[in-house]
């Protein structure tokens, strides 16, 4: 049986050879649907993986309480130039007071702000924290040393990588003093690199560390205040419109990773009350997650009919050439008829002869597909060697994850058109009458 | 000549089913071509026994074709008995046909009919694998066919790499490696010069003097001269059915 199967599958590539740039051709098409499914579905992991990762930032654990800049208009003070809104600290002492199960609750306030030195400028994100923020946010020292409990009012700063670089080039900026907007505040630690974090709540831009400068929010609250005036607009004379806005975070930790959702509902529920606009969000990392499994799956279910359709194609392809061999073969299935092949021994010979084909072009395509990871770093490094600046980022960054799925997928649907698109031309072979098939020239 | 049909149907009738290779009785082979009804064969009888050697021959139309297919059960009679060792192959499905075709009957054809992407060697072993006998003894058996016709140095070639008489001994070779109860050859010689055509005969008379039955469709008369015994048919019926005296020893 076994032996008859390899004898079968032997002659079936010997008959493909005999005509090797059709076969080859036919099994294109093949090679270029599967590849596609690997290729396709491990840059969608690759994409998805990354998000994932910057959602696993945020903290599966946490609930993040964010302030979002309520819709304009409908305001019952919509010509007031200051617009108060967001999370009061109060809010902070309500959730502290009465969430029970939870296991801190750090506030923040972030605003633009920009740090000079001497004619060098940084535009920051000035963020007012507490010390906490630090392992938070899994921010890393660099030099100098985080804020401490010491440090509550004082004027010192914490610079991110990015930002001391810009006003510090080329020396040491612990020990330095630096404008932040008219007071001097001097520099005590600088952080590493940190890679960005998923987008939250009103924010679209994925979370970037690298320009932040950390104050300690008592100082901020102090020196700066709550209130933040700007200038807009152009035209004559200036004109100033001003947001006053208590805190931009509270970040709450639960215990246990099955309490989260269960505590964002109740700070929702807490919040509610006391906040006639819609005027924060309260975001849950995990549900993120979960919005981001989703959408891997919508992704990868779009990718699969895709691929499917160019596999179609492809089967379609094949389905032509072994109906085009079948009759150039005629009589060959005469000859082998005569010598005692059954019909099914004839549909067996055309039918392995597709899957060989289908097969042959399926691996091909899978070890291809296999190669995504080294051939797309060669062709990302082959145009930013060209023109450096024109990948976007997403690209850039983009690592291809190969999905054992995606793999074994694409070889089974390879094979299995085989199959299918094979039935009708063997079928066809086989029904062919011995006598007629013997007298085709 | 002398007219056989008497004196042979008594033997028959003394003789056990076994002792002839097969015997058609009355057959009939009607078609139905766009409303036109064509009798190919109308009422053909005769019986081969193991070891004979027939050419059947006739002009075209004769009914010549329709009988090789019926012989070689890849049509069946519209009417009448094939009796194949002693079983009746005029009613059975294609299944069992082509069963009985890959063990009972060897074919040789006109243009040889090898198959191009196969080696000597392997076109002699086509019939075997239709009845699952490979591995050792079936390389062995298809190897000393290939020296029996004379090619064992070239059982590697492709059929492109050899001359026509040469295709036309791996065919024989092929036909018998099955061990048929006869060798069914339509017009074997008929694309060979006649050089060639002599060896070929030579082969299939060889073959005949070590036992094989030998049945053999010609339009040829030399071809014809060497058989035993030449059956003419004319309008689907037998003309004559006479040993040939005139067989040269």
């Amino acid at each position: 049986m076994i032996a008859q199967f390899f004898q079968t599958v032997d002659l079936g590539i010997k008959s493909l050879l005999v005509q090797k740039l059709r076969a080859g051709l036919a099994a294109l098409g093949i090679f270029i649907g599967t590849s596609t499914v690997i290729w396709l579905v491990a840059m969608g992991e690759g994409v998805s993986y990354r998000a994932q990762q910057q959602i696993l930032e945020l903290g599966a654990k946490n609930v993040i309480v964010r302030t979002v800049k309520p819709n304009a208009g409908g305001d019952e003070d919509a010509n007031s130039r200051v617009k108060t809104y967001g999370l009061l600290r109060a809010d902070y002492r309500r959730i502290v007071e009465n969430i029970p199960n939870i296991r801190r609750a750090i506030p923040m306030r972030e605003l633009k702000f920009e740090l000079r030195l001497d004619d060098r400028t940084a535009d920051a994100k000035l963020v007012g924290c507490v010390e906490e923020y630090l392992e938070l946010n899994r921010l890393q020292i660099a030099r100098g040393r985080w804020l401490s409990p010491r440090d509550r009012g004082k004027k010192v700063i914490v610079l991110a990588n990015e930002t001391a670089k810009r006003l510090f080039p080329y020396e040491n900026p612990i020990g330095r003093a630096i404008w932040v907007g008219s007071e001097f505040y001097t520099v005590i630690g600088q952080t590493k690199d940190r890679t960005a974090s998923a987008a939250i709540g009103g924010s679209l831009d994925s979370r970037d560390y690298n320009l932040d400068a950390y104050i300690p929010l008592k100082t901020l609250r102090q020196r700066v205040g709550d209130l933040v005036m700007k200038r807009v607009g152009g035209g004559q004379g200036f004109n100033f419109v001003g947001e006053d806005v208590e805190l931009s975070q509270i970040t709450v930790e639960v215990n246990h990773i099955e309490e989260v959702d269960e505590t964002a509902q109740i700070i929702e529920t807490l919040l509610r009350k006391y906040h006639e606009t819609q005027d924060y969000a309260v975001v849950v990392p995990r549900e993120l997650l979960r919005q981001a499994e989703r959408t891997r799956t919508m992704f990868n279910v779009l990718l699969v009919v895709i691929a499917g359709i160019s596999l179609l194609v492809g089967g379609i392809g094949i389905m032509n050439i072994m109906l085009a061999t079948v009759t150039e073969r005629t009589r060959e299935i005469g000859v082998r008829r005569a010598l005692g092949a059954t019909r099914s021994d004839i549909i067996g010979q055309f039918l392995i002869e597709t899957v060989v084909l289908t097969a042959s072009g399926g691996l091909a395509g899978v070890l291809f597909g296999l190669s995504v990871g080294p051939v797309f770093r060669f062709i990302k490094r082959a145009i930013m060697t060209i023109s450096p600046d024109s990948l976007p980022p997403i690209v850039d960054s983009l690592e291809p994850r190969i999905a054992m799925w995606s793999v074994l997928l694409s070889l089974g649907i390879s094979l299995g058109v085989g199959v299918i698109f094979g039935v009708y031309p063997a079928r066809k072979a086989a029904y062919l009458d011995p006598i007629e098939a013997l007298r085709h020239e | 000549m002398t007219h056989l049909a008497d004196h042979r149907s008594d033997q028959l009738d003394q003789n056990a089913a076994g002792d002839y290779a097969f015997r058609v009785e009355n057959i009939f082979r009607t078609y139905f071509l766009k409303g036109e009804t064509v009798h190919a064969l109308r009422g053909v009888s005769f019986d081969v026994r193991n070891g004979e050697y027939i050419a059947i021959m006739g002009p075209s139309g004769s009914g010549k074709s329709t009988l090789l297919n019926v012989l070689g059960c890849l049509d069946r009679p519209t009417s009448g008995r094939y009796l194949l060792d002693g079983d009746d192959v005029s009613k059975i499905s294609d299944y069992q046909l082509s069963r009985i075709r890959g063990r009972r009957i060897g074919f040789v054809f006109q243009s040889y009919n090898l198959l191009q992407q196969l080696n000597v060697m392997e076109n002699i072993k086509v019939p075997l694998q239709y009845q699952g006998l490979i591995g050792k003894d079936a390389n062995q058996k298809c190897r000393e066919l290939a020296n029996l016709v004379g090619l064992g140095d070239r059982i590697y070639h492709r059929p492109t790499e050899l001359s026509g008489g040469q295709q036309q001994r791996v065919a024989i070779a092929r036909s018998l490696v099955n061990d048929p109860y006869f060798v069914l050859a339509d017009e074997a010689t008929g694309n060979l010069d006649s050089k060639t055509t002599e060896e070929v005969l030579d082969l299939f008379e060889s073959l005949n003097n070590s036992g094989k039955t030998i049945v053999m469709i010609t339009h040829e008369d030399e071809v014809a001269a060497r058989a035993k015994r030449i059956i003419r048919l004319r309008d689907g019926k037998i003309e004559s059915d006479v040993l040939n005296q005139d067989r040269p020893q």
